[in-house]
């Protein structure tokens, strides 16, 4: 499999602060990759940097190269672009305040496509992509707000896919999830990884064993270790990753 | 942090202590049966038999729940799987004991056809071996763990030496013959005892390691 995303000497300060040291690492296309590490790790930073929602905070500062495709993505790709290839999904589900039908209908709407037919076309098939099209199909034109956090949060999925990403970044995507929400949710991302890339943020254990390829660890901004998710499960080899994964970190 | 779960695998440890101590007992008392022709002894491994049956599965319901409740990974997971194949061998070797009890009670009553020297030398290793296994489980040494693998050859060799032995009585007088095939199988059992107690360190270094020891 080829490097989708690869990751060269990248620092990342916020003002004085240096939030990622040094990082490099390579992401292969069609696998699920998982960052773990506790809170303030830098794990989320990382990954806000892979479609470039860190220029939106002021007193950024990033230096090294993250490459898209062997393309540098803060020297020469344009952020639309960009974000149209690499789509996010947040912890919190974020629907619009319009129909189930809009929120979807929104990214290829602003991405230029207008036709009906087209339009009706991609909404169904990034809700059956993200296994609610048979839920939602009756009511689409009903706000999305009235459905439930899991299925909000499919549909946030739903969305993201409606611009025909490449690379889906998912920050904590199931935390504020019920356990079948969850499921579903996971289930979703392992039958739809041999058409995407996934990189997900979980502070779940036993979520990043389920679903992932390869898992890092991160440690205040370093990369402690990067490997195969069950090798990294079963025998790590670094004593910090033991022992945050066992539970015995400080 | 991980109070709990480091006092829950402490508990576990001294589980496996308790039900080394009795597969222990269980081979002192059935080689000490044959040796001395008492019935009382096979008595005993037959109640012991069924104390480690019952520690078999008390220390399997206690890694299930720590499995669930504590979804352990990397080194927490090794020990509690090595915990579970562990006993399953250990809970062979009472079965092996029982065994040995229940050949002895057709010689009680027989004159021995040789001295019986080399059997309670079996019954001292495995017991040893059996011992410092659990020892390097409890205290993660895999140097003891090899140690106990390469004790094995000392119990084969002793199972090879009564073997010899036995053809030479049978061939020297054909009514032996019955008495060489209990001894034999009781010999063989020693064996298997030995094996069981082999696999026990090997998990053990695995579960130091993450990895199994090449056959």
């Amino acid at each position: 499999m080829t490097d989708k995303i690869k990751i060269e000497n990248v620092d990342l300060f916020y003002g004085d602060f240096q939030a990622l040291k040094n990082v490099n690492m390579n992401i292969k296309e069609n696998e699920i990759t998982a960052f773990i590490g506790p809170s303030g790790c830098g794990k989320s930073t990382l990954l806000k940097s892979l479609n470039r929602m860190n220029d939106l905070i002021e007193g950024v500062k990033i230096t090294g190269r993250i490459l898209l495709d062997d393309v540098d993505i803060y020297k020469d790709m344009d952020a639309t672009v960009l974000r149209r290839r690499v789509g996010m999904v947040f912890q919190k589900p974020n629907p619009f305040p319009m129909s189930i039908y809009e929120n979807v209908a929104y990214g290829p709407k602003t991405h230029g496509v207008k036709g009906k037919a087209q339009l009706d076309e991609i909404v169904e098939k990034s809700l059956r992509s993200a296994a609610m099209w048979d839920e939602v199909k009756d009511r689409l034109k009903k706000s999305a707000l009235g459905l439930s956090g899991g299925q909000q949060q499919r549909l946030c999925i739903a969305r993201a896919f409606s611009v025909n990403p490449e690379v889906i970044l998912l920050d904590e995507p199931t935390s504020a999830l019920d356990p079948i929400s969850t499921m579903k949710i996971e289930d979703l991302l392992v039958e739809i990884k041999k058409d995407y890339t996934i990189i997900i943020v979980t502070h779940n254990m036993q979520q990043a064993t389920r679903i992932s390829d390869k898992t890092a660890f991160f440690l205040v901004g370093e990369i402690i270790e990067f490997d195969e998710t069950e090798r990294l499960f079963s025998m790590p080899k670094n004593k910090k990753t033991e022992d945050y994964i066992t539970g015995r970190f400080g | 942090m991980r109070n709990r779960f480091d006092r829950e695998l402490d508990t576990l440890n001294l589980e496996l202590i308790k039900m080394g101590s009795m597969i222990e007992s269980a081979i002192e008392y059935s080689s000490k049966a044959l040796i001395n022709q008492d019935l009382s002894l096979v008595k005993k491994v037959n109640e012991l038999e069924i104390e480690i049956d019952d520690m078999e599965r008390t220390i399997e319901s206690h890694c299930l729940k720590l499995l669930l409740q504590q979804q352990p990974v990397a080194s927490d997971l090794r020990i509690i799987s090595t915990a579970l194949k562990m006993i399953t061998d250990m809970e062979r070797i009472g079965d092996n004991a029982e065994d040995i009890a229940e050949i002895t009670k057709n010689l009680v009553n027989q004159k021995f056809i040789k001295d019986i020297v080399h059997i309670p030398q079996m019954a001292e290793e495995t017991t040893g071996m059996v011992k410092r296994s659990i020892d390097a489980f409890v205290n993660k040494d895999k140097k003891q763990a090899e140690e106990v693998c390469r004790s094995d050859d000392i119990v084969d060799n002793l199972f090879d030496i009564i073997k010899e032995e036995l053809i030479e009585k049978i061939q020297e007088n054909k009514s032996n013959g019955e008495q060489a095939i209990d001894l034999l199988m009781i010999a063989k059992y020693f064996e298997r005892i030995g094996d069981h107690a082999e696999n026990i360190a090997e998990w053990v270094i695995f579960s130091i390691t993450g990895e199994h020891k090449m056959p």
